[in-house]
């Protein structure tokens, strides 16, 4: 089409680049709209829990003092963090490339299931626990860059859409862990491993209340030291390295990116395996810091909450370790105050106002040049 | 049926139509024919409701109308079908016949529709499974879907903008065959094309349009190949650029038989050779779509050769990857600045690093210090106007976007620079400066091989001239011999009787 090009020179550019200026608004107005439709989604959620018969003010304040409110409820909010802030980090990054993962979850169990394997077979009792918590992080990322590579390799050799095949995948991860602990290496049929040797846990904090007593009974494990690692490779790949520029090229546009020398689908695939095995990271820390076995409910659906956690943290690392610190506080609150339903309520609503917010922010971008019909 | 007097329609920076004629007769088929951007489609746009007219008149079956919309159009029984179809993926083909019929009313009756839509079908011969869903069908059946669309709604004048582009040839002798049979049942058709071919064969009378204005409307009977294609292209004013004469160097690249195949899996380019030189600017005319885009894009590694050979200074580099013909010193220009290009939401100086990024000597890490000074410096050579070098091109005019490709492409060892419509949709100012950058390439001692539809700036830059059709090179011209009539005709799949010889 000849108008599409000539339309650059037309005198709607100067329309356009005034209505399209609202799309990259500085951090301030980021931060700024953020916390609105946060408000907003609260009151909204607070609206159905009156509904229901609820009185908001008082689940948020329980929520609030249990997730944030007191040194017990920070460890629990910290735990959670770790394994939701890997994940998230993981779909960030396929995100920024357009790759639609959301297989987060598949890939956080196969990484807990490589990480365990290790626990269970390969570790001797009397190997040093580095050596051990080295395999199995190993391990983890491993077992989860696979089931990041599986899908990557499809869409990139036969175009299988990812969204279904890593969806796909989250079932078949679950079946297979399911396979484990009620049969080979379960214990009984209670859908559990047995207890790994303690040369593969992950130092926790109360281990140190010899020295320090004020950490006595903290859970906090040394996974949490993954989530600064993370957060400041990933900011270095993505804004430092040759790979980082060839992911925002084909995020911003594959056939440009095809044109200047980009391997489209060697790109996609090394993607894909790191995106898995972060999320696999996440599963090694959840049963070597958390559980120190294998159990089917491993996770409560972090690879799920990733995927809001990676969204409203706009793919940037450190924005999106700043929302899996507040999403994991909402996952003790809601704990707290026994209702997941509320989690998933708040989850759900969260993302649905943050969504519509910045979709009507977009919407207004379309509305430019009436006469280009064409 | 028609008679539109006087239309003119201006779109920022041209006139598409200018004081624009056109007479249809009841019942004929009628043929718009003229190079792209003449104006064809603004004229039907117009005719069919979708845009107004800035002057002039229209009646439709000796009423005098003016649409405020196409509603109004196919109300007084003007129907057209786009270049783009307009139908909704996921719903039924009788679904999307019936949309937006507002006499329809609010409920609908599933299984008239759907008879109504087989009879159509039927009575046009452009039958088509009423329950079968849109994604599913190719893209002459959508093509169908369209017509059976306008011709449901009432439409007695069908227009049909370059309907046989997305068409395989069978498919378009189908499609000829159908229209004619329409033309008999009494309805009139317009057809907008730029194939002389299609045009001799379908049409009764022909309309040329030549930058926005109507050259002549003659019967088909009486008029010739050659002369439709004269008063397609006039005769060019040639560009004021100064061809320095430059000694010409050796065998640069050298494609031998080449066929590649288009996304449809057509033959696109065909058992194509052609020679490139040092210092030689190699102009390849021709109407768009007849393998420019397929050649450019085998030529840079993008597109599979399904046949021959590429040679690069002596050394085959056939099958090689576009990473690998950029890293030889092939640059390429390409005609679609926005989606091939550049990356929209990448600033200048990313897009100027498009490629350049790679041969930064940091290991895994980009060079970002001397990313700025470069981008500096460019911005600053090519004059970009901008509001800086971390702006994102998307915002910027069609002629500065094509300088940071240029500056971009233009800015590594180059040998080769392979462009394609370089100064397309560009202002007087921007096209000079692109003619100057290229003579600057060819004294350098690149080899340059220009791709453009515009038969004025292949006249005024090339060396030598090359006219593709269909894929193939129907003759080779040096610059003295290169006439804008004997071009013509050659772009026209015809090959004049002086040059048989
Ligand atoms: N919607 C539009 N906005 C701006 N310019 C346009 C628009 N449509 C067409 N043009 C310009 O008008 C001229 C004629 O275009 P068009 O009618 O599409 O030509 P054709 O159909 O003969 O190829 C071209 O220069 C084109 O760039
Ligand atoms: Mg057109």
């Amino acid at each position: 089409m000849t108008g599409s090009t000539a339309s650059g020179t037309m005198p709607s550019g100067r329309l356009r680049l005034r209505l399209e200026a609202r799309d990259q608004p500085g951090l301030l107005t980021h931060v700024a709209v953020s916390l609105l439709l946060l408000v907003a989604a609260l009151l909204l959620a607070g609206v159905v829990m009156m509904v229901a018969g609820g009185n908001p003010l008082d689940v948020y304040r329980s929520m609030f003092g249990a997730g944030f409110g007191s040194k017990w409820g920070l460890n629990d909010t910290l735990v959670k963090m770790v394994p939701l802030t890997l994940a998230s980090l993981g779909v960030a990054l396929a995100f920024r490339m357009k790759m639609w993962n959301i297989g987060a979850e598949g890939q956080l169990l196969m990484g807990a299931l490589a990480a365990s394997g290790i626990a269970l077979f390969a570790v001797p009792p009397d190997m040093p626990q580095w050596l051990a918590l080295g395999l199995m992080a190993a391990a983890g990322a491993a077992g989860g860059a696979v089931w990041g590579i599986v899908p990557g390799w499809l869409r990139a050799q036969f175009g299988v859409n990812e969204i279904i095949s890593t969806l796909m995948l989250n079932y078949v991860a679950l079946s297979i862990v399911q396979f484990f602990v009620y049969g080979p290496w379960g214990e009984r049929g209670f859908g559990l491993t047995p207890m790994f040797e303690r040369n593969t846990w992950l130092p926790r904090l109360t281990e140190f209340a010899d020295q320090w007593s004020a950490l006595r009974g903290l859970t906090l494990h040394l996974g949490i030291l993954a989530v600064p690692v993370a957060i400041v490779l990933l900011t270095i790949l993505l804004n430092r390295t040759k790979f980082g520029f060839e992911i925002a090229m084909v995020g911003d546009n594959p056939d440009a990116a095809r044109y200047a020398g980009v391997r489209l689908r060697r790109t996609m695939i090394i993607v894909m395996a790191l995106s898995g095995a972060l999320a696999g990271m996440a599963g090694m820390n959840e049963v070597s810091g958390v559980v120190h076995r294998l159990l089917e409910h491993i996770s409560p659906g972090y690879g799920y909450t990733a995927i809001i956690v990676a969204w409203l943290g706009r793919f940037n690392p450190l924005a999106v370790a700043v929302v899996a610190f507040l999403f994991g506080g909402l996952i003790v609150g809601a704990d707290e105050i026994q209702s997941a339903g509320i989690s998933s309520l708040l989850q759900g609503v969260i993302l649905f106002v943050m969504v519509s917010g910045n979709l009507l922010i977009r919407y207004r971008i379309r509305l430019r040049a009436p006469e280009m019909l064409e | 049926m028609v008679e539109m007097r006087d239309i003119s329609k201006r779109f920022p920076g041209v006139l598409a139509n200018d004081r624009v004629d056109l007479d249809v007769a009841s019942g004929s088929i009628h043929a718009l024919l003229g190079e792209n951007g003449a104006g064809k489609s603004t004229l039907m746009h117009i005719l069919s409701g979708l845009y107004r007219p800035d002057s002039g008149t229209m009646k439709v079956e000796d009423r005098t109308v003016s649409f405020a919309s196409p509603l109004h159009a196919i109300r007084a029984g003007v129907g057209m079908v786009h270049q783009h179809f307009m139908l909704v993926e996921t719903q039924t083909v009788a679904e999307n016949v019936v949309l937006g019929d507002r006499r329809l009313g609010f409920r609908m009756d599933p299984a008239a529709i759907r008879d109504t839509v087989a009879g159509l079908g039927r009575e046009s011969g452009l039958e088509i499974d009423p329950d079968a869903l849109i994604w599913q069908l190719s893209v002459g059946e959508r093509q169908r879907v369209e017509i059976v669309k306008m011709l449901h709604r009432g439409a007695r004048l069908l227009i049909l903008d370059e309907p046989t582009a997305v068409l395989t040839p069978q498919e378009a002798d189908t499609l000829f065959d159908r229209m004619r049979g329409m033309a008999q049942a009494g309805r009139t058709l317009l057809f907008i094309s730029h194939k002389l071919n299609e045009v001799m064969e379908l049409a009764e009378t022909v309309t040329v349009m030549r930058q926005g204005r109507v050259v002549d409307t003659v019967p088909k009977a009486q008029v010739s190949h050659r002369e439709l294609v004269h008063m397609m292209v006039g005769s060019p004013v040639l560009f004021d650029v100064t061809v320095p004469p430059v000694q010409q160097g050796r065998k640069l690249l050298s494609l031998r038989n080449l066929r590649v195949e288009n996304d449809r899996g057509q033959t696109a380019v065909d058992n194509l050779s052609l020679d490139l030189h040092q210092r030689e600017i190699l102009g390849v005319a021709g109407v768009a779509g007849n393998g420019q885009r397929e050649l450019a894009e085998a030529i840079t590694g993008l597109r599979k050769l399904q046949a021959g050979t590429i040679e690069l200074d002596e050394f085959d580099v056939t099958g090689s990857n576009q990473r690998r013909m950029i890293d030889l010193g092939i640059s390429w220009v390409p005609q679609d600045r926005q989606h091939t290009g550049t990356a929209p939401n990448l600033s200048i100086q990313e897009n100027f690093d498009l490629k350049h990024y790679r041969s930064a000597r940091r290991g895994p890490f980009l060079d970002r210090a001397g990313q700025s000074r470069r981008a500096a410096a460019l911005l600053a050579k090519y004059r970009v106007a901008a509001a800086g070098r971390h702006q994102p091109v998307r915002l910027l005019s069609g002629g500065n976007l094509q300088k940071v490709i240029l500056a971009r492409e233009l800015s590594t060892e180059l040998r080769v620079l392979v462009a394609e419509s370089p100064t397309r949709g560009l202002d007087v100012g921007a096209i000079q400066t692109v003619h100057e950058l290229l003579m600057e390439q060819r004294s350098r001692g690149v080899a340059i091989l220009l791709l453009s539809e515009d038969l004025q700036e292949v006249l005024s830059l090339s060396d030598r001239v090359a006219v593709i059709h269909s894929g193939r090179i129907m003759g080779i011209l040096p610059r003295a011999r290169a006439e804008a009539d004997t071009i013509g005709m050659l772009m026209a799949g015809v090959v004049p009787e002086d040059m048989t010889t």
